[in-house]
C-alpha cells in the first residue's frame, strides 16, 4: 500500500509523571463500571498496586483496555461521561460495553473494575499504571484465563515470572491482580516496539 | 573535585546535592550513547522514583493480533462545551494571566489524531492545586478548578484557554520548586501509544533545577516538553497565546480495507 512506505518519523513528546494532584482531573466515579448495568456475566477485576518495599501506592491510576466478548477491538465513546448541568461526572449509559476502564487506588492501594469476560483468543485485560513517582507508565497484562501454551507473550516467560501475569480467582468470585512496581515478584511490564 | 561538600543538616539534600545527580545523570546518558527520549523510570534525583520503578527489563511484545494496538474511542458524552474553557467553571473570573494553549496532536507518521481525548490539569496562578494534599501557603482561588479536557479536531488540533499556572514548591529536597507546567493525558488510536506528560512555559528559570523535567536525560527530548509563545494566537487586550504540539509514541494498528 502507498501508505505503508516510510515516512518521516516525528519526533515524540517524552512522558512525564502523573505527579500527586490529578485527583480533581482523572478518577471518574464510573470510569471503572465497563460492564453494562445488570450483565450477568460481569466479572469483577481488582487489586492492590505495592512498592518495591510491598507499601501500597495511594495515588496511582490503573486504566484498563480489552476486546469485547465478541471479539471486537472497536470500543465505543462514553467511558467518562459527562454531564452538561456543570461539567461533573455522569453514570455511563449503561447499555454499551467501550472496552475501556478507568480505576483510581485508593488510600490502601487497592483498585477494581467490573467489565465483562474478554475472549478466549484475547483472554486479557491490556493495563496502563501510572503512579506518582513513576517517570514514565508502564503496561501490563491481566489474564482472566490461563490461555495455555501458544500465547506469543506468556509462552517466554518463567513460571514465576509467568505467574504475575494471571489474575487469581478469588473464593467470592472475583478476579486478583496485584500489580508490584519493584521487588521480588515484581510484575512483568511490556514494551511494544514497532512492529 | 576531590571531596563534595557536606549535605546541609540532618541528611537533609540539598539543590546542590540534586544538581550534582542531575548532572551525573546526563553524563552517564551521553557517555552510554544510546538514544532515550522518554524518562528513565529509575532516575535517582526524583526521589519518589526509588521504590517505584521495576528493577527487571521490560518484555517487548511484538504480536500483530495484541489488543494493545487498538485502543478506547471517546465522544460527544465524554466531553461538555465548557470543558476546554478553565476559566469559566465559576461564578467569576479566576485570578492570574490569561493565556490560550493549542496545538496539534500527531502519531510517529506526522498523522492528525482526530476525535481523540485530552484531559489537562494545573495549579493556580499562585502555583496551588485544588487538592487537600497541597498544603503550600498560597491562596486557593474559588474560581479556579484547574481541569479540563477536549476531543480533538479531524486535523489533530486542540485549543485550551486557561490561566498561567505558578511555579510551587515541594518536598523532593530542600527548597525544591517545580517550574510552571500543565499537565497533559493523550489517548491514540492504540492503547501502546497512550501518553501523560508535562507542558511548560518558554524561559522559565526553574527548568535546570527540576528533577522531573530533567528526568527526560536528552536535552532535545526535553526541548519538546516546553511550549512556544507565540504572537499571532495573543489576543489584543484578552490572552496571551502559546503553541504547543505532541507526537504519540508506539505502533497502532494498520486498518485494513475490510476493518473501515
Amino acid at each position: 500500500m502507498a501508505q505503508q512506505l516510510p515516512t518521516p518519523e516525528h519526533p515524540l513528546t517524552p512522558a512525564q509523571t502523573i505527579g500527586p494532584f490529578f485527583g480533581y482531573a482523572l478518577p471518574h466515579p464510573a470510569g471503572g463500571d465497563i460492564a453494562p448495568v445488570g450483565h450477568p456475566d460481569a466479572v469483577t477485576v481488582h487489586g492492590t498496586v505495592l512498592d518495591g518495599a510491598g507499601q501500597p501506592v495511594p495515588d496511582a491510576v490503573v486504566e484498563t483496555w480489552q476486546a469485547a466478548p465478541d471479539g471486537s477491538l472497536d470500543g465505543a465513546p462514553g467511558s467518562l461521561p459527562r454531564n452538561g448541568v456543570d461539567g461533573g461526572p455522569r453514570p455511563r449509559n449503561g447499555v454499551d460495553f467501550t472496552g475501556f476502564g478507568r480505576a483510581c487506588t485508593d488510600a490502601a492501594g487497592h483498585w477494581s473494575v467490573r467489565t465483562l469476560p474478554p475472549p478466549a483468543d484475547r483472554p486479557y485485560l491490556a493495563v496502563c499504571v501510572f503512579a506518582r513517582g513513576l517517570t514514565h507508565h508502564l503496561f501490563t497484562r491481566a489474564y482472566l484465563t490461563d490461555p495455555g501454551p501458544g500465547d506469543l507473550l506468556l509462552d517466554d516467560l518463567d513460571a514465576a515470572r509467568r505467574d504475575t501475569l494471571i489474575a487469581r480467582r478469588q473464593p467470592d468470585g472475583t478476579h486478583r491482580f496485584d500489580i508490584r512496581l519493584q521487588g521480588e515478584k515484581e510484575t512483568v511490564f511490556l514494551d511494544f516496539p514497532e512492529q | 573535585m576531590s571531596t563534595a561538600p557536606p549535605s546541609s543538616p540532618a541528611g537533609v539534600l540539598t539543590q546542590q546535592d540534586i544538581d550534582r545527580e542531575i548532572a551525573a545523570a546526563r553524563k552517564a546518558y551521553q557517555a552510554e550513547g544510546v538514544p532515550r527520549q522518554h524518562p528513565a523510570r529509575d532516575y535517582p534525583p526524583y526521589r519518589s522514583s526509588t521504590l517505584r520503578h521495576p528493577t527487571r527489563a521490560l518484555v517487548s511484545l511484538r504480536d500483530p493480533e495484541a489488543a494493545e494496538l487498538r485502543g478506547p474511542v471517546f465522544g460527544a458524552t465524554d466531553v461538555t462545551d465548557l470543558d476546554a474553557d478553565l476559566t469559566r467553571q465559576h461564578h467569576g473570573e479566576p485570578l492570574g494571566e490569561r493565556i490560550t494553549v493549542t496545538g496539534r496532536v500527531l502519531d510517529r507518521a506526522g498523522r492528525p489524531v482526530a476525535g481523540q481525548l485530552l484531559e489537562i490539569w494545573q495549579a493556580n496562578a499562585s502555583g496551588r492545586y485544588a487538592h487537600q494534599r497541597d498544603q503550600h501557603r498560597a491562596p486557593l482561588d474559588p474560581n479556579f478548578t484547574g481541569s479540563g479536557r477536549c476531543l480533538t479536531a479531524a486535523d489533530g488540533s486542540y485549543s485550551f484557554t486557561t490561566i498561567k499556572p505558578g511555579p510551587y514548591p515541594w518536598r523532593n529536597h530542600d527548597n525544591a520548586w517545580r517550574p510552571a507546567h500543565i499537565h497533559f493525558s493523550l489517548f491514540g488510536t492504540a492503547f501502546t501509544q497512550r501518553l501523560v506528560t508535562q507542558m511548560y512555559f518558554p524561559g522559565d528559570p526553574l527548568f535546570r533545577y527540576d528533577p522531573i523535567l530533567q528526568s527526560v536525560t536528552d536535552s532535545a527530548a526535553r526541548e519538546r516538553l516546553v511550549a512556544a509563545y507565540e504572537h499571532d494566537l495573543s489576543r489584543s487586550e484578552w490572552s496571551l497565546g502559546y503553541r504547543w504540539d505532541i507526537v504519540l509514541d508506539g505502533p497502532a494498528a494498520t486498518l485494513t480495507e475490510e476493518e473501515h
